[in-house]
């Protein structure tokens, strides 16, 4: 039993097992979404949505014995805001294996916030094709949208207050899997 | 100088790479990689330079550099404007600096530059405000083309760092050899330089690297030959005797080739006389990577108009809360 405490206290959100956990269920529920695995497509967004979709893929290819195709997505070059950030972000590799048109697509990220990285990716698969539909996988859906985007599957919802972050970390980039609720540093 | 300069890792101009760092040539490569998908996409497009102008500014005759430069550019949805020096007021005898602040007047955010006179892009770029990239100054530099170099042995060495790479022929009058030699170095390779003495410059020994008389010495050490144009007229000036003694003294061959006891990777930044300092079957052949260039320096110059087009801090003061 983990011990009671109030929603948006600092630590802890998911440990390594209930991380596990929650990407069995997504697994599962991406895999109902599509009414099985035909035509799906799962695209992570670079960074830690890579890694996260490329364990959804491991976990569909146990479940329902078909390995799904899968694309990784950097959308740095279709953010809103590059004409007021500096220095200039880098920009990591985007890289779609098949044919879009007509596919089913499920876009994986790891924390939800503003929208804003969900609609630049919806903008550069837009330049790959023409997908059949396109639904939205995340980890973490901390709320604070500022664009009209809604998750099709979440792992889970965290209420974030003011001044506090989420961060995903995850074993193949940060040597462990944990979500945690952090303090900003600096925040009023 | 300007809000450019804080926002860019590079600074506001790329003019050369004998002033840039070995972490600045290191971005510029890295930042290529993600860049050469891009142009393998069906919509060859991305939106981020939507709303920028850029201006190439023409002054010496160039068609593939001027290509390319245009591809990057459309590739990332900026607006461009060719200007060429015939047919322009360049022609009436107006000044470098006028024919640019008549275009910075019309709010243009980028001037890519090639000139006859080194120095021309450094000149350019302390007099206006918008970023100056050096498309080729004199005999002074192209960097564009060293870095292009650069990602093409690092592609195929999968690192620069102790690789041997000999530049081979006119490197008097060759800025994209000053632009190799300086890349190179910064990054750790081993430079040679081989050619007519009377192609050398007089300072070659104080450039750091090797140099040999021998065509066949620099085939013995190379890992690479980065072969320069032979420019015609050198004959006409006096450089050399005639362009087939040329061939028969300097120009590389297959045979010349075959005794290595290794393959060499075969460079040439183009356009190619064959058969002069190069012979058809080594530009053709299984070695060379020409064409390889040809891909990467789109990559290289959208990687270099990225990390050069800054973001302005005004903006992101009034935008600042906003999170991804």
């Amino acid at each position: 039993m983990t011990p009671p405490r109030s929603s948006n206290d600092p630590g802890t959100v998911l440990d390594a097992k209930a991380l596990a956990r929650t990407l069995r269920r997504m697994a599962d529920e991406i895999v109902e979404l599509n009414e099985g695995t035909d035509d799906l497509v799962i695209v992570g967004i670079q960074r830690r949505g890579v890694q996260i979709a490329e364990r959804l893929v491991r976990l569909i290819a146990e479940r329902e014995k078909v390995q799904v195709p899968q694309g990784a997505l950097d959308i740095t070059l279709y953010r809103d805001d590059l004409q007021t950030v500096g220095p200039r972000p880098v920009v990591g590799p985007t890289n779609i294996p098949v044919d879009i048109a007509g596919k089913h697509i499920v876009i994986v990220d790891d924390v939800l916030y503003t929208g804003r990285t969900v609609r630049a990716a919806l903008d550069e698969l837009a330049d790959f094709g023409r997908p059949k539909r396109i639904g939205l996988a995340v980890v973490v859906d901390r709320g604070g949208r500022e664009l009209p985007i809604a998750p099709d599957v979440v792992g889970k919802t965290v209420e974030v207050a003011r001044g506090q972050r989420v961060d995903l970390f995850i074993e193949e980039l940060d040597g462990r899997d944990e979500v945690v609720l952090a303090t900003v540093e600096g925040a009023k | 100088m300007t809000s450019n300069a804080a926002a860019s890792a590079l600074g506001k101009d790329l003019l050369g790479l004998e002033h840039l760092s070995r972490e600045q040539i290191q971005l510029i490569l890295d930042t290529a990689e993600p860049f050469k998908e891009i142009s393998e996409r069906a919509i060859k497009k991305v939106p981020t330079l939507r709303g920028a102008t850029i201006v190439n500014l023409f002054f010496e005759a160039s068609t593939r550099t001027r290509i390319s430069f245009e591809f990057a550019e459309k590739r990332l949805s900026a607006d461009t404007v060719n200007v060429a020096a015939s047919g322009s007021s360049v022609s009436k005898g107006e000044t470098l600096v006028d024919t640019a602040r008549n275009l910075e007047a019309m709010r243009i955010d980028m001037v890519v530059i090639r000139h006859g006179a080194s120095g021309a892009a450094h000149f350019l770029a302390e007099r206006i405000e918008s970023n100056v990239i050096n498309a080729g100054d004199g005999t002074h530099e192209h960097p564009t083309q060293g870095l292009l170099d650069l990602l093409t042995l690092r592609d195929h060495f999968k690192r620069l760092d102790g690789i041997k790479v000999c530049i081979v022929g006119d490197v008097l009058h060759s800025r994209v050899a000053r632009s190799n030699v300086f890349g190179l170095r910064k990054m750790g390779a081993q430079v040679g330089v081989c050619g007519p003495r009377s192609l050398l410059p007089n300072a070659v020994d104080e450039w750091g690297v090797e140099v040999f008389d021998r065509i066949e010495e620099a085939i013995e050490w190379a890992d690479a030959l980065n072969i320069l144009r032979l420019q015609l007229e050198r004959m006409q000036l006096g450089y050399i005797p005639s362009l087939r003694e040329y061939n028969r003294v300097f120009g590389v061959t297959r045979e010349r080739l075959d005794r290595a006891k290794r393959d060499i990777l075969i460079l040439h930044p183009g356009p190619m006389n064959r058969g002069v300092e190069i012979d058809s079957d080594v530009a053709d052949g299984p070695f060379s990577v020409i064409l390889d260039q040809v891909t990467n320096g789109v990559a290289v110059r959208m990687a270099v108009l990225y990390l050069l087009s800054g973001g302005k801090p005004e903006l992101a003061e009034r935008a600042k809360g906003g999170g991804a």
